[in-house]
């Protein structure tokens, strides 16, 4: 495994998940997804693998990674932070909970942290309007998050964080 | 952490697969009449009659049929399908083995949106306990010949994909754009092939509809809106929440029933739905009136009209998929003039300019999310011209 | 022997981009009409018929934008709405097949309002203006606002460029400040090319054609093929223009400034004079280049007929290792490569097919090589004085002339590519009324072109001219004792791949022009000799991927292969628009002005027999026309670093 290079180990990777997954066209956002979901992207190189083995263009591929908000092509941090700033959660006063956000983290909306842990966002209506504020951490959904509540929060996602710390993920 | 309240749902009644038992004794034809008969339409907010649907599907000449339950629920102020999912979706999945067996669907493909992705493990661990219980699979539900089974796919964060052929645009591993219509998805769905796409809701209910009968569905609502629907109801409102109501209610009795009597005005149907305002709560919800899908937003006599109108259209500009020139074009124009109205410096004739655009948008767009995007600007101003109009900067 | 059984053309865009095919199949499938009321008129079309058509059909004008009759289906832009009779909303007229009778009303209040909308919209976002484009007085969104009264800016108009240029490519140059999103260009590159450079790219008011990762269009799998240059309907796309170097060139009094012109522009050039398509201007466009300034004027078809020599002296050697000396390991079939953008293209997505390529340069590379030795020394110029310019049908050649290893005299071979629409400007520019020229012939020595030459400009013509002379070379007889008037018909048309079988009962002397390749021609009797003819790169994909897989067509002897659908006639550098009407009528006077040529056979030529005599000394394939006339190729493959 040593004498592999990172591109190669990702292709060998990609390879299996799309034997898995499938080489038709419909098989692209589930790839994608699982993409995203391990590597916190979809490099250009993945991409380029991912076209490749599918018998599509890379620009095809291009094109759908930046139509879908959970998408990017750009390295995410290990928590992505998703904030409701839809209308409901707007009237529930999600700018404060927004300000605490980016107070505690340091980092502005669309941005990630210098440590790669954080990614601010916001999402459209993720469907707690009756709950609202409302974020997601990855997959978690929190509801009625007041200012306190994000540090909590945050500090929850650090100590989850260091648990799993050795696993890097792959960067190219 | 995530349920939200509930108040007396008919679906924590209904006795589980009963509804599957009675459409296994009524064969093909007999669920489609069932169907038709109790006048359901569809429960996304598009109100298409669920039953002309599944008779399309069925009649279409395809040996591959798909059956999709769109679960893309990204209507803001909607989340009566994250309910139903999280409590109800045995319901779900008979609705879909329901209508598998009248349109002759060989597999099923749940479209959750990527939002809703931790309902996922559980809605996986039901499948896997359907499968398990010979509902799913080869000789489905010990039906001979009915070989049906259901995997679930996930979205990724794109609202247009709500609309039916964008969703299968997204299932078939492109961007979520919505297609021309004809043809339409009962000819050709996914891949090409004659495709059924219901609500999540529509689904549950067909299963109750199955198992009480249509005469009990269409007894309640209007004539033209027949049954019962969830609502989601949030805002300035004491109990927000799902709720289960008759179509045709009036917005005043729905605020009576959420404690939200004070309000100022209502948004029905979310971003693509409209601005009731106070003078006409006694207007009814239902197809035939104020269509809705579901979602209910109170805005109290404190509400910034305009903050309401610039939310939406910044979801808007954000999520079009911007396809067609009218929705991605105009959208950020009525934009830029609730942002001059918000500094004061629109002028009357220019808001005029921008109703006429938003009336362009609701006719020349190619998608139905695109026809409803400019709803919400449009009510606002026709209704809230004195409150909107005039400003000066840093006014509320 | 038209092969599209096998071949059926399977879109691979987006489901929404595709034509819509009602339930009964395409248009007329199973026969019947339906009744249809246009504006109160009744009339009756096939069932499936768009109200587009429709229209049409009537005579109704409906404005369109994202449409194209070469491309599939969008209903994008939303152009061609109108009022369907009990519909709420309007409908896209190109996107709306009539499967049941219907009323359309084409142009209410609704509609006309909708429709200005949609133009003041695109001008909201189209940034620059008319008199600093290069599509002026040929741009459909500047038509459509003037054809809608626009007289201000209704919603505004950028007073800023939102996007920089890209001018990394040789060939196309983008400028999305002036994109309307009409997707012709993802059309094209993805469906009717398969090359896939461009594509639609984030959503919503951010959405923007793009390259991959938004890499400059030097960088990606670009083949310059230039199609999408002429279905953009606004000047967001076009070709990288040399002329003011070429005007430079000419007015420097120290340089040699010579124009070689292929068959194509020819046929074309009309077009940007407001003449019909297909007009041919040969004869008047050599005086109006003599008055531009150029001291010589040069038809490519001699190199043409220098490119059948040699590409068809190597196709005999290879089929000789093959047959004869049973070598393995030469790569058949052969494969055609005048077509710059089909070279890319192989270079890119087929790498490891390199080896069929034929290595014989295209016509225009031949021929800047030939001028810079051969003719520099007959005429005692020094070359380094000389500038070569080709008129060309294409980008792609631009990119061509470009290719490094294109410097085989010493010096760059072909100094600048024009294309018709550039020449169309630079006669305009010298105030010259082309269709208005007296007529005067090619230069000397190259002047006498055949026929052979000529049909190099429409798919199929450089297998036709290679069959010609390979018949008459092999089977001794003519070729008129096989095909009427040597017209070789089932290698013409526009079906997008053909396949030919021609056997060979009777074999003839060796002619002494290939005595050096062959001692006989015993071996070819018998033979049955297999081609086949692709345009457009979509279809090269087809046939390439049925070589892959030991298809019929791995059993080919020679494939002719052209980038452009219609071939160089439909070239990137063409004049705007092009549609499969135009393309035919273009067709018609390259082979009509074949038909009319004395000498219609390349290896008849007498200035081919004469470069033989005194330059090309070792024949066909020799050292010197190995040096000169053929090159090497590079395995780019896709992945984009």
């Amino acid at each position: 495994m040593n004498l592999m290079t990172q591109q190669e180990r990702l292709r060998s990777e990609l390879e299996e998940l799309v034997e898995r997954l499938g080489t038709e066209r419909s098989s692209l956002m589930p790839i994608l997804q699982e993409v995203q979901r391990k590597y916190y992207r979809i490099s250009d190189y993945a991409i380029q693998v991912i076209a490749d083995l599918l018998d599509i263009h890379p620009v095809e591929v291009h094109a759908v990674v930046s139509f879908y908000s959970f998408l990017d092509f750009k390295p995410k941090g290990r928590f992505v932070i998703r904030l409701c700033r839809t209308l409901c959660c707007d009237m529930a006063n999600k700018d404060r909970v927004a300000r605490q956000l980016c107070n505690d983290l340091g980092i502005q909306f669309g941005e990630t942290t210098p440590d790669g842990k954080f990614t601010l966002e916001y999402a459209n209506c993720i469907g707690m309007c009756d709950q609202g504020p409302a974020l997601l951490v990855n997959d978690h959904v929190y509801t009625r998050v007041t200012p306190e509540m994000v540090n909590q929060i945050i500090v929850g996602c650090r100590q989850v964080f260091g648990l799993h710390a050795t696993q890097q993920p792959m960067e190219q | 952490m995530i349920t939200s309240t509930c108040r007396n749902l008919t679906f924590e009644t209904i006795e589980p697969w009963a509804g599957l038992k009675r459409a296994m004794e009524l064969g093909q034809a007999g669920i489609i009449r069932e169907v038709t008969d109790s006048g359901i339409k569809g429960r996304g907010g598009a109100g298409f009659p669920a039953g002309v649907k599944w008779n399309l599907c069925a009649a279409a000449k395809d040996p591959l049929k798909y059956i999709i339950c769109n679960a893309d629920e990204g209507e803001p102020g909607t989340f009566k399908d994250r309910v139903i999912l999280t409590d109800f979706a045995d319901l779900v999945f008979e609705g879909m083995i329901i209508a598998a067996m009248a349109i002759k669907a060989t597999e099923g493909i749940l479209y959750l949106r990527g939002e809703y992705t931790y309902l996922r493990e559980g809605l996986e661990a039901q499948l896997l306990a359907l499968r398990v219980n010979k509902k799913l699979g080869e000789n489905a539900c010990g039906v001979k010949g009915f070989d049906f089974n259901i995997k679930i796919r996930m979205g990724s964060g794109a609202y247009v994909c709500g609309e039916e052929t964008a969703l299968i645009e997204s299932l078939e591993g492109h961007r979520g754009e919505p297609r021309n219509r004809p043809p339409y998805p009962v000819n050709t769905g996914f891949n090409g092939h004659s495709t059924a796409v219901n609500n999540v809701e529509s689904l549950a209910w067909i299963s109750c509809i199955l198992s009480k009968g249509s005469k009990w569905f269409s007894q309640h609502g209007t004539e033209k809106s027949t049954g019962l629907k969830l609502f989601s109801v949030s805002g300035d409102c004491d109990k927000p929440g799902v709720y289960e109501l008759p179509l045709g209610i009036t917005v005043a009795e729905l605020l009576v029933e959420v404690g939200g009597s004070n309000a100022k005005a209502v948004q029905i149907g979310g971003a693509s739905g409209r601005c009731v305002p106070a003078i006409e709560f006694d207007r009814k919800i239902a197809y035939e009136d104020i269509p809705t899908g579901g979602s209910v937003i109170v805005f109290g006599p404190g509400r910034d009209m305009l903050d309401v109108a610039q939310n939406f259209l910044e979801f808007m500009v954000e999520e079009s998929c911007g396809q067609c020139t009218p929705c991605r074009y105009g959208n950020p124009t009525l934009l830029e003039g609730v942002q001059m109205l918000r500094e004061g410096r629109c002028s009357a004739g220019y808001l005029k300019e921008l109703v006429s655009l938003g009336e362009t948008i609701q006719i020349a767009s190619k998608c139905g999310l695109g026809q409803s995007s400019a709803n919400a600007f449009l009510s606002i101003v026709k209704h809230f011209k004195e409150e909107i109009m005039g400003r000066a900067i840093g006014d509320a | 022997m038209s092969e599209k059984s096998i071949f059926e053309n399977i879109s691979r865009a987006p489901t929404s981009q595709r034509a819509s095919e009602i339930e009964a199949g395409p248009k007329g499938a199973i026969g019947g009409t339906v009744s249809v009321t246009i504006d109160g008129e009744k009339m009756k079309v096939p069932l499936g018929t768009t109200i587009l058509e429709a229209c049409r059909e009537m005579g109704v004008h409906i404005p369109t934008l994202c449409h194209h009759e070469d491309l599939c289906i969008a209903g994008v832009c939303r152009m061609c709405l109108v009022e369907v009779e009990g519909m709420r909303t309007l409908q896209a007229s190109c996107a709306y097949p009539i499967t049941a009778p219907i009323s359309i009303r084409t142009h209410t209040a609704k509609v006309r309002r909708a429709r200005r909308h949609i133009i003041d919209l695109m001008l909201k976002y189209h940034y620059g203006e008319c008199y600093a484009c290069g599509r002026n007085n040929n741009c459909e969104l500047q038509s459509l606002a003037k054809e809608y009264g626009v007289d201000y800016f209704r919603f505004g108009h950028p007073e800023k460029p939102m996007y920089e240029i890209d001018r990394s490519s040789h060939s196309v140059v983008r400028d999305m400040n002036k994109c309307v999103l009409c997707r012709r260009c993802v059309r094209t590159c993805i469906d009717l090319q398969e090359v896939g450079v461009l594509e639609a790219i984030h959503r919503g008011e951010k959405t923007i054609i793009s390259t991959y990762l938004n890499k400059p269009l030097g960088k990606v799998v670009c083949i310059n093929c230039g199609q999408c240059i002429n279905r953009c309907p606004t000047g967001a796309l076009r070709a990288n223009d040399p002329t003011d170097e070429v005007w430079a060139a000419i007015d420097d009094p120290s340089k040699h400034v010579i124009i070689q012109t292929a068959p194509s522009p020819r046929a074309g050039i009309g077009e940007c004079f407001g003449l019909e398509p297909g007009t041919p201007m040969t004869y008047q466009m050599n005086t109006a280049l003599r008055r531009c300034g150029f001291d010589k004027v040069f038809d490519t078809n001699f190199t043409a007929d220098l490119t059948i020599i040699e590409e068809g002296s190597e196709l005999l050697i290879r089929l000789y290792k093959a047959l004869v000396e049973k070598d393995e390991s030469v790569a058949l079939p052969q494969f055609t490569s005048c077509s710059p953008g089909w070279v890319k293209y192989l270079e890119h997505f087929y790498p490891e097919m390199i080896p069929n390529l034929s290595t014989a340069k295209s016509p225009q590379q031949m021929f800047g090589a030939v001028i810079k030795t051969y003719y520099a020394k007959m005429h005692n110029i020094d070359p380094k004085n000389i500038v070569t310019v080709a008129l060309m049908p294409c980008s792609a050649k631009k990119f061509e002339c470009n290719r490094p290893e294109m410097c085989d005299s010493g010096f760059k071979d072909v100094d600048y590519g024009l294309t018709t629409r550039e020449l169309g400007k630079m006669i305009s520019e010298a105030g010259i009324d082309l269709p208005a020229m007296p007529k005067s012939d090619f230069d000397d020595p190259f002047g006498t072109a055949t026929g052979s030459g000529v049909i190099f400009g429409a798919t199929g013509g450089v297998m036709e001219s290679a069959l010609r002379t390979v018949i008459e070379l092999v089977v001794g007889c003519k070729v008129e004792d096989l095909f009427d008037h040597a017209d070789i018909m089932p290698v013409r048309g526009f079906d997008g791949i053909r396949y030919v079988e021609l056997k060979i009962d009777n074999v003839g002397p060796v002619p002494s022009i290939v005595s050096h390749l062959v001692p006989n021609w015993d071996w070819l009797k018998g033979a049955t000799l297999k081609v086949a003819v692709a345009h457009g790169t979509a279809n090269a994909k087809k046939v390439l991927d049925d070589i892959k897989a030991g298809g019929k067509f791995s059993e080919c002897h020679f494939i002719e292969f052209m980038a452009c659908p219609g071939g160089c006639l439909g070239g990137g550098g063409q004049p705007i628009p092009t549609t499969p009407e135009i393309r035919a009528k273009r067709a018609e006077a390259i082979y009509a002005e074949d038909s009319a040529c004395e000498v219609r056979k390349s290896h008849e030529n007498p200035a081919i027999l004469q470069i033989y005599n005194e330059f090309l000394m070792e024949g066909p394939c020799g050292h010197l026309s190995h040096k000169l006339l053929h090159t090497s190729y590079t395995a780019r493959g896709k992945y984009i670093s």
